[in-house]
Formats: C-alpha cells, structure tokens, sequence
C-alpha cells in the first residue's frame, strides 16, 4: 500500500506576525519557513499506517523549488521517498488540480493523508478538493485510526460538539487533527538517508495537466487592526466582576 | 445577486450561527434563499422563513439527519440548479466548509473561504479573508458560477425572526449512494458548550501547574455559573492537563466570544492568534510581565486559584441577586 502524505512549506508559526502585507500580496516571505504544522501530524499518521498494515509512506508538496525542503524534512521525520510538483498554483483550487492529476499519475497510491488546514493559506479546502477531483471518498477531522487495509478504513473523526465511528471504501483522502498523534523527531540516521534520496520534479505538463487560472483571487493585504490595548488592573474579584456586569457580558 | 443559504442542521437541530449567514446574506441582496438539509427539520423550514429567506429549499429524509459529504453536495448541486442562484454561502464549521470545499470543486467554482465579513462589489461577493492564522487581511473574490463563500461563525448579527413567511419548495433527496458508513455516534456530554458558539471561554494554561486537577475544576465552576465554555492553551493541553478539544489557539481553535477569560495563560503569539478577537478580554495571572496583559482589557496580577474561586462566588451571588 501507498500512504501518500501532502505537506506545504509554510512559517514557522512563532514568526506568523512578522508576515507584512507585501510580502503576503507576493508569496516572497523572508522568516523561517517550516512543514506546515498540521501536516507532521499526516506525516506522522502515514508512518504509523505504515508500521501498522504495512506499505509505504511516501510525500509530496507543490511549490517552487524551495519547497524541496519541506520534503527533505518530511524524509528526515520517516517517509521513503518524495515528490515534487514544481508549479506555483494560483490559489488552492489549483494545489488541489495538481495534487489529483499527480496522486493519478502515480497510479498505486491507496491514501491520501493531509492535515486540516496550512497556517498560511487557511481555507481548509484542499483535502475536500483533491477528494472530489479523484472522485474519491473524504474524511476529514479525523481523530484515530481503528483500522485499514487495500480495502477499507474505520476512523473516529470529531465533527462540531460529536464524535464520529465511520468506514469508507479506499483508496481514500483522510485529512488528520492534531488528536491522531503528535509527531515523531527526525532521527540522525534519517537525516542522512534524506540528503541522499532522489526527488524528483513533475512539472504541470508531466502531469497532463496545465496550472489553472486562479478562481479565488485577492488583492488589497493589510494587517488587522491591532486591539486598543490598555489594560485595567483590579485589586479584588468582585471588582473585577463589577466592571464585567457593566460591560453587560454576564 | 441571488444568495443561497445554507442552514447547517444536525438531527433536526439548527447550527445556530446559520442564521449569522443568513443575516449577512439579507444584508447584501433582497433576493435570499435558504437550503435546508436534514430529517425532520419542519421547524428549522419555517425558521429560516421567519427569518427572512424568500424561498426555503427542503430536502427531508432519514438519509440526511446526519451530515454526509456525498449526499448534502448532490443536493446542494441540485438546489442550485433548482434555483439559478448567484451565490452559496455557509457558515464556516467544519461541516460547512467541507460541503462548500465540495460543490466549488464539483462545479469548478471559487471558494472565498472564512469570511470575518462579505460585501457587495458591483454583483460580486467580496470577503474579508483572514490568512497567516490572521496575521494579514485580504480581500477576496470569485468571478465563478456560482459564487461561493463562507463566513467563520460569531462574525456576523444572526437574521431575527421578522415573522414573514416563505415559499417552500421541497425536493426529493437526490439519487446518490453515501460512501461513509456512521458505525458509531458519541455525542458530547449534555449542556456542553462548544467554543466556537460560546459567548464567554474561561481557559485555563499553564499556571495549573501546581495542581492540575484543582485548577481545571475551578476553572469549570466559574465557566458553569458564567454558562461558559472551558479553554485551555496549549501548554495545558501538551502538559495533558486536558483534552485537546479544549485548545484555543493557532493549532487548536479559533475563537471571538465577547468575553474571554485566560487563567494561567502567559500568552504565547500562537495563542493569542486563537483568542485576540475576542470583544472582551480579562487576564488574570501572576507575572505582571506576562505577554497576554498586552492583549487585555482587564485583569487582576495574582494567584488564579486565589482569584478564580473569588470570581467565581461573586459571580454568583451578584448574578443570583440580578
């Protein structure tokens, strides 16, 4: 079995503030960029898939050339090898085109692993967007892994207030919260392995397919308006809850 | 511009911050329709009716008390058709989302994802987009057919109930097989409030240390008298002082109740990208340095297992009294 896991290369999230309006507009960051967080969480479920009903674990981002790195992360951290998709996609519609026509290029893959969202982009949309692309099944807010096989998968997944027991038939997308597990550290001996392995790049047209024009555009980037931050001090609760009957938020 | 909504419903039970989308919705057209999903959802129908929307789409059926990706895109897809509408919007749960993540990947249609706030640009939709977990603000917009967005929950004044009344429109549940089988339901326990919907979060970090326990059911008691929901931040939860469900912040939830009161919590940036939207924000924390007192409104510098039990039985006896 192939488990293949989407990750991004996105800010390391303790620099997210420095993020200015420019360089947003422009994608050209200059803070230390990372795996998107949510996605060691994929990376980490793929691994445990992997050692649990065997097969291979495999990565793969779309991005310049740069992203490179995320993957060579994603090989440090445990996947066997990993995959390029070399095009700046226009918006997360066209990510998910390119993440599709690549998952049907490879042919064998039986799972689709993604984490809920990247902390740059935000919208949440892709693993839904790939699944419908393929034509394949969704899971998404996916809490645990009961049980999986070439055939089918039984999750708990966390949708509003419940939690959920569900089987669907693979090949499957299952996008992961934080629940699953947390990642595991890369080890030396990976790191070095990592350096080492081939990855190759597939451009639009190796995949069939031409990068779509954006469908979502934005323009006008700005910071929000930072909180009017002046801070009263009370000495006593009942002050403090006073003040609070006031402001008519009890 | 003709607006569909979609009223999020789970075993007949109205998503309540729907009507916040349907109140955008009303704000921006004359011309607003609702789309309602689920099984014996009568009441939530003539809701959505008194609430303004024109025309009410119902589609009623056992197969769809529970939201199932497959079924509610095909009936969404053929609501839209049904209707010609210009736009669908949703409200941003993760229900809603996924379904307008779906019928934009269906229909090869834009998805303006999370909206703090939609307007009307000639006949486009434009939103209020937060990206970088809400570190920068765009605006974005869709020239597709249709139009789709959503909008994140407590953003928007719900539409009130005028008492006017729809035309209704009901359609057979479209023919289409589910892929996911529900073995097993769990719901939460009765009277928990989950963040997003809640009015106030009390939320509980690392200054729990010295007793984890204690801290968190104090923590619970004042968030029981205030009808709130509990928080935590990430230290708390990664300590496993409490379950994850409970985190606010940038890899936990989003959230902008009107009153959000952090007990312990030093204020990492990645917290403070989960709660700073909050309207009202109270601190209480020992270390008058702490990052989060930059952020607050109001705060008390002391012990919170001195202070929160204090807050906690002026709170009642003055609510009591109230």
């Amino acid at each position: 079995m192939r488990y293949l896991v989407c990750v991004k290369q996105t800010p390391d999230t303790a620099e997210l503030p420095k993020v200015n309006p420019e360089e947003a507009a422009s994608g050209q960051l200059s803070i230390n960029l990372v795996v998107n967080p949510w996605d060691e969480h994929a990376i980490e479920t793929g691994l445990q898939m992997a050692e649990n009903y065997g097969g291979v674990t495999s990565a793969i981002t779309v991005g310049g050339e740069s992203s490179i790195d995320a993957l060579r992360s994603a090989l440090a951290i445990g996947c066997k090898d990993a995959t390029l998709v070399q095009e700046q996609a226009a918006d997360a519609n066209g990510v998910a085109s390119l993440l599709a026509a690549a998952v049907t290029k490879m042919g064998d893959v039986n799972y689709v692993l993604t984490g809920q969202m990247t902390v740059d982009g935000n919208s949440g949309s892709v693993p839904v967007a790939v699944a419908r692309k393929l034509g394949w099944p969704v899971i998404t807010g996916v809490a645990k892994i009961i049980e999986a096989s070439d055939e089918s998968i039984t999750v708990e997944r966390v949708a509003g207030q419940a939690r959920y027991t569900v089987k669907v038939a693979v090949p499957a997308v299952v996008s992961v919260i934080k629940e699953i597990g947390e990642p595991r550290y890369p080890t030396f001996i990976n790191i070095r392995k990592a350096a080492r392995v081939q990855i190759p790049a597939w451009t639009a047209a190796d995949l069939d397919t031409e990068t779509a024009a954006a469908l979502v555009v934005m323009d006008n980037y700005r910071k929000p308006t930072a909180r009017d931050a002046h801070v009263q001090l009370f000495d006593t609760a009942a002050e403090l809850v006073d003040a609070l009957l006031a402001e008519k938020v009890l | 511009m003709k607006i569909l909504v979609f009223i999020e419903t789970d075993n007949g039970a109205v998503h309540s911050s729907s009507w916040e989308a349907l109140g955008k919705a009303l704000s921006l057209s004359d011309d607003v329709s609702a789309v309602v999903i689920g099984h014996n959802v009568d009441d939530v129908r003539a809701q959505a009716g008194a609430r303004g929307a024109r025309t009410v789409y119902v589609i009623d059926d056992a197969s769809r008390a529970t939201f199932d990706l497959d079924l509610y895109t095909a009936d969404v897809k053929a609501v839209l058709a049904a209707s010609d509408a210009d736009a669908f919007l949703a409200i941003h749960t993760g229900n809603g989302r996924d379904l307008a993540a779906a019928v934009g990947a269906d229909l090869n249609a834009g998805f303006v994802a999370d909206c703090l706030d939609l307007r009307l640009d000639d006949d486009t939709l434009v939103g209020t987009r937060p990206i970088y977990s809400g570190n920068i603000l765009a605006d974005a917009k869709t020239s597709s057919h249709p139009q789709i967005a959503t909008l994140r929950p407590r953003a928007a004044t719900a539409a009130a109930e005028t008492g006017a009344s729809a035309e209704v429109v009901t359609l057979p549940p479209t023919a289409v097989e589910s892929r996911v089988q529900v073995l097993a339901v769990e719901h939460a326990e009765t009277g928990e409030i989950s963040l997003t919907d809640a009015n106030i979060i009390v939320s509980g970090g690392r200054g729990v240390a010295k007793d984890p326990e204690l801290g968190f059911k104090i923590i619970g008691e004042l968030a029981d008298t205030l009808r709130a929901a509990v928080g935590a931040s990430r230290a708390a939860v990664d300590a496993g002082y409490i379950e994850y469900k409970h985190q606010v912040g940038q890899t936990g939830k989003v959230v902008r109740p009107d009153l959000y009161i952090a007990c312990g919590i030093s204020g990492a940036v990645q917290h403070l990208a989960g709660m700073s939207a909050s309207k009202l924000i109270v601190v209480i924390n020992k270390d008058s340095e702490a990052p989060i007192f930059s952020v607050a409104n109001y705060g008390i510098v002391g012990d919170l297992f001195d202070v929160v039990p204090a807050m906690n039985s002026a709170a009642r006896s003055k609510l009591h009294k109230a």
